[in-house]
């Protein structure tokens, strides 16, 4: 697997503290003999914004849903902050400091846009049942303290005048700032967006990159990000891994990404990826000359 | 990680050891309490086993209905027991009111008079089926379809509101009346007992002690039901609308795309298990001769167990499912107390959930979109 | 708190509803007809909203709250029965342990499945069992010796008093009792997918009926007589009993619902990865929602067998556990407010005025016509009558909206507006 791994630098495996946020390791998931991911590796480093691409039915969002919990991996070990994760709940990992969007917004549909983000702060609410029955005085503090946050944080994604409006009537774009709003309010460190920018026109997408560029410096956030388009990734990521049929096929910088061969073979095909290289010598030709 | 490492602690968690100690525990006190009645009386367990195959058989039927349903649109459709119990009815009125099954003697007098009573037996069973899937297809039609991409939920209140209506509905006086009625059977009851060989029991004559009475019921259901169940098998494997059918299960947007009538693929299938149902209906009448309102219910639902025990959604599970069943039915009754048989039924469901959620021939997990 | 209009409005009509009802009821104007229909009415509230929070703001499809409503029922009957009819606490010591030290086994024993990570829910399930077991034969034993005092000290009360002590630890010994045996049940059924669920809680439903249809043979109580049915409990459930329990059943619901822990209920309905995905233990939160809820099934039984004195195993047949379910579908899924007026509206109208006006007939008319409704219902409406309609106390209160305070929030907020202008 590494051989195929053109840019494999030491800087890039450890981070700037000298341990990985995220490290994993040979993860692989079979569904019924067919491996939609196939012995993955990966290591994130605190602070990092790291794109994972590849074409449709890469394995990308298997990947996040094997970090996530959701599924089990069939072999491999995900270990975050040195705790392996691979047999923890979903909501387990979540209260570790991991939290994501998805690629079809699973917002709450039918509560408020309020609503939305204060469920995500249920694992700090901080009273009991009892005291949420009852009402008591402890509940009314807490929960005004809650409440509060959650406005604040909507009010950071300017969706603060939105509060009221039930969250599956905002127009698209506003659905999308919401979940990701919502992922924040989870307090984590890791952020696994993905395709965030999926369905967006041009100009939306510009401002959604300003917006991730913003929550990075704002929240002290390490991102893993899964884009289908390029642009995106290119414009935004330190890194970059590529997938195609579940395996790792190219890891670098953008610009290395961009001119690997096996990168625009798997989203264009072979005759393209000849083409692309042709291209390329001529303009290197027309350079030269 | 390495398996030297672990403690025996870790051992008998990652075995499942507790889960299956007690699993075995649970066996063992059924063997030991059904084995202890056996030796008793063998022939007692014998006579069981032998009602309970014929049960079997007639949850094999229902099962497939629920079974194919549920595969195809993922609707427990609670309605099927009274696709049943209409199966039952029609064949009452078509005996008792038109004597549908005496047409072969009477139009084909020179017919051999026992080749008249099969042919006449079978009429009864195809109209039942035809009216069956009628029905099928009408509430198919009326209440599932507008429904289709509603809420599974939905459709599953909507599928209780069908039985209910079906149910109640038939309790009318003026339809099938809230009582029970005496079934007629379309041909006369034979019976043998076996003891050192196989003897004719006469009419009105009792078996001798110690031996195991079988009828001529318990043959026909287990001939109709093994013809039904290879027509059922020739259909979905070798017909074009078994491969739809087939396709549409796994896959019904692609299913579509590839020009399949998918609406159609469905009424069709409900079609097919009502029919199944509707056989089942004049078969357990025959075997059980009391036919009312609301005799779909109970098999409906362990009919539907034995799918899950099977694995929902396989032809092949179901069958075995219900001959499972049969036999648990038939054994509890018999040998812990006759009311225990329709809890041991739920008792098995919760089980199969916690052990095998997917049943004996279940379908692995598969990748979600 | 503070009161505002509205809520004050909504109180004095429930309370002044109430205390008009209870005047009525005193002066022989309200018949009894009518007074057992109020009584059923406030209990199919109570039942049905049980089931909506298990339904309605949990999202899981359960067809086993009249199972529940049975075992609060019998239980409570009993205990009362033993009380009036044999002159001990019997009933009343013997539950009050088995339900105390079943429950400290739960405890307990989920404490060591958690610690002993990565246990199958089978084994686990088996852990549970045994300590079940343990638990109920200790506590049999604990309460046979402690009933002598309990009886001492209860008889020594004036004996209407004395009634009614032990008709309310009855009532909530029910409820309890069918929490603890749903909490048993959902173990293993509640992580299934809603219809597998449906069908496995309908079994339940099933199950107990057949139970109590031999509850003299098989289960060994013989003063519930079977399918006999079980006679002889006192008539202890007035109006004011049930309404009282009514009210505090609508208040604990919406603080519940109107917290946290109701948020993190309700997400699950919303959608469950989201919601694991936002550290919502989805699993517990089923656990929640169905114990509770059937506690509220099992308290609800509890009032229901003081209100005839009278018991039988039909009355918990499986056909009947569809009642709460149209009444909670008709009343709309999520709304408190539109299950109790369905509820109510069922005891009056249904079970009342068409009885009365129409032909002896219509019984079987009855329920040609119902699920007609409730397919009409279920394409035209399917959100329910009352749809997401509260009354103005159970009505969710939007907080003032916010306004970004200090400058470096506000400035927070203009970077964000044009980071996203584009949308």
């Amino acid at each position: 697997m590494l051989s195929t791994t053109p840019a494999h630098s030491p800087t890039q495996e450890i981070g700037q503290d000298g341990r990985a946020l995220l490290e994993i390791r040979g993860l692989t998931k079979e569904f019924g003999g067919l491996k939609a991911v196939n012995n993955f590796d990966i290591s994130i480093s605190r602070g990092e914004l790291i794109g994972l691409i590849g074409p449709n039915g890469a394995g990308k969002t298997t990947v996040f849903n094997l970090i996530t919990g959701i599924y089990v991996a069939t072999q491999g070990s995900i270990k975050y902050k040195d705790t392996e994760l691979i047999g923890l709940q979903p909501h387990e990992i979540t209260r570790l400091g991991i939290a994501r969007t998805f690629q079809n917004i699973r917002l709450f549909p039918t509560l408020t846009v309020l609503d939305n983000v204060r469920i995500a702060y249920h694992t700090h609410a901080g009273y009991s049942m009892f005291d949420a029955i009852t009402h008591s005085p402890h509940y009314q503090k807490a929960e005004k303290e809650l409440t509060e946050k959650a406005q604040e944080f909507l009010s950071v994604f300017n969706l603060h005048t939105r509060q009221g409006e039930i969250a599956k009537n905002l127009p698209y774009g506003e659905q999308r700032r919401l979940e990701i709003a919502r992922a924040l309010a989870a307090s984590p460190e890791l952020l696994l967006l993905d395709e965030p920018a999926a369905g967006m026109n041009p100009k939306e997408v510009a401002s959604l990159m300003d917006l991730i560029h913003f929550i990075r410096e704002r929240f002290n956030l390490t991102i893993l990000l899964i884009e289908h388009q390029m642009r995106v990734v290119m414009g935004i990521c330190e890194r970059i891994t590529v997938m195609d049929f579940g395996e790792v096929i190219a890891r670098g910088t953008p610009e290395e990404i961009q001119n690997n061969e096996k990168v625009i073979e798997a989203y264009l095909g072979r005759g393209a990826a000849a083409l692309s290289q042709k291209l390329q010598e001529k303009r290197s030709h027309v350079a030269g000359s | 990680m390495n398996n030297e490492q672990l403690t025996l602690l870790q051992r008998i968690i990652k075995g499942k050891w507790i889960g299956k100690g007690f699993l075995a525990l649970l066996a063992l006190a059924v063997i030991w309490w059904v084995g202890g009645k056996a030796l008793q009386s063998p022939p007692l367990f014998f006579q069981q086993i032998i009602n309970g195959i014929q049960l079997g058989f007639v949850y094999a039927l229902i099962a497939l209905g629920y079974t194919m349903v549920y595969g195809i649109v993922r609707l427990i459709n609670f309605a099927h027991g009274d696709v049943f119990m209409f199966g039952a009815f029609v064949s009452f009125f078509s005996v008792s009111q038109f004597q549908l099954h005496l047409w072969p003697i009477k139009a084909l007098p020179s017919l051999p008079p026992a080749l008249g009573i099969v042919i006449g037996t079978l009429s009864v069973i195809l109209l039942s089926m035809v009216s069956c899937a009628i029905l099928a297809m009408t509430i198919e039609r009326i209440a599932y379809k507008p429904l289709r991409d509603a809420p599974r939920i939905s459709a599953l209140i909507t599928a209780i509101g069908v039985s209910f209506f079906l149910e109640y509905f038939g309790a009318l006086p003026f339809v099938f009346t809230p009582n029970f009625i005496t079934y007629k059977r379309p041909f006369d009851i034979v019976t043998w007992y076996i003891q050192g060989g196989i003897h004719r029991l006469e009419a009105g004559a009792e078996a001798p002690p110690g031996s195991v009475i079988f009828s001529n019921v318990l043959i026909i259901i287990i001939v109709v039901s093994i013809l039904l169940l290879v027509g059922l098998n020739y259909i979905v494997r070798q017909t074009k609308i078994g491969k739809a059918m087939r396709a549409t299960a796994y896959d019904k947007p692609t299913s579509r795309l590839m020009g399949i009538n998918v609406d159609g693929v469905i009424s069709t299938t409900f079609a097919i298990g009502a029919s199944l149902a509707g056989a089942a209906g004049v078969l357990y009448a025959t075997a059980y001769p009391q036919v009312v309102f609301w005799m779909g219910i109970i098999p409906g639902l362990k009919a539907f167990v034995a799918a899950v025990l099977g694995g929902i959604g396989s032809i092949p599970g179901a069958f075995v499912g219900a001959l499972i069943m049969g036999q648990a039915e038939v054994l509890s009754a018999g040998y812990i107390s006759t009311p225990m048989r329709d809890a041991v039924a739920f008792t098995i469901l919760i089980l199969v959930l916690l052990i095998r959620p997917t049943g004996i021939f279940g379908e692995p997990e598969r990748e979600k979109a | 708190m503070k009161l505002d209009r509205h809520t004050l409005g909504f109180w004095i009509v429930l309370i002044g509803l109430i205390v008009l009802i209870q005047i009525l009821v005193s002066l022989g104007i309200l018949s009894p007809f009518w007074e057992t229909l109020l009584k059923i009415g406030a209990v199919m509230s109570i039942v049905s909203l049980g089931l909506n929070l298990i339904y309605g703001f949990n999202g899981q499809f359960s067809l086993g709250q009249w199972g529940f409503y049975a075992i609060g029922a019998y239980a409570a009957a009993d205990v009362t029965y033993r009380w009036t009819q044999m002159n001990n606490a019997s009933g009343l010591m013997v539950l009050l342990l088995v339900v105390a030290l079943v429950g400290i086994a739960f405890f307990l024993t989920a404490k060591l499945v958690a610690r002993l990570r990565g246990l199958d829910p089978l084994s686990a399930f088996a852990l549970y069992i045994v300590a079940v077991l343990i638990a109920a034969v200790i506590g049999v034993q604990l309460g046979r010796v402690l009933i002598a005092p309990a009886t001492q000290i209860l008889s020594s009360l004036p004996p209407n008093l004395s009634l009614q002590i032990v008709y309310l630890i009855a009532v909530l010994l029910g409820g309890c009792l069918a929490a603890e045996v749903s909490y048993l049940f959902g173990l293993p059924v509640l992580t299934l997918g809603s219809d597998y669920f449906g069908i496995a809680t309908l079994g339940f439903t099933i199950i107990v009926k057949v139970l109590l249809d031999n509850s003299d043979t098989l289960l060994g109580f013989e003063e519930m007589k079977g399918a006999r049915g079980m006679v002889g409990i006192p008539k202890t459930t007035s109006w004011l009993w049930v309404a009282l329990f009514l009210i505090i059943v609508i208040i604990l619901l919406r603080n519940l619902l109107h917290s946290s822990h109701g948020r993190a209920i309700i997400s699950v309905r919303e959608d469950e990865i989201a919601a694991k995905a936002m550290g919502i233990d989805v699993a517990q939160q089923k656990t929640i929602a169905f114990v509770l809820g059937s506690f509220l099934a099992g308290l609800a039984g509890g009032l229901y067998a003081h209100i005839n004195g009278f018991l039988h195993p039909n009355t918990f047949n499986f056909i009947k556990s569809f009642d709460p379910m149209i009444i909670v579908v008709f009343g709309g899924l999520g709304s408190v407010s539109g299950t109790i007026m369905a509820a109510f509206t069922w005891a009056l109208v249904l079970e009342g005025f068409l009885r009365i006006l129409l032909p002896a007939g219509f019984e079987t008319w009855r329920f040609v016509v119902y699920p007609l409704f409730l397919l009409v219902m279920m394409l035209l409406r399917p959100q329910g009558l009352f749809g997401g309609f509260e009354f103005p106390y159970l009505r969710q209160v939007l907080p003032k909206p916010y306004t970004p305070k200090t400058e470096e929030q506000l400035s927070l907020v203009h970077a964000i507006e044009e980071a996203s202008e584009g949308d």
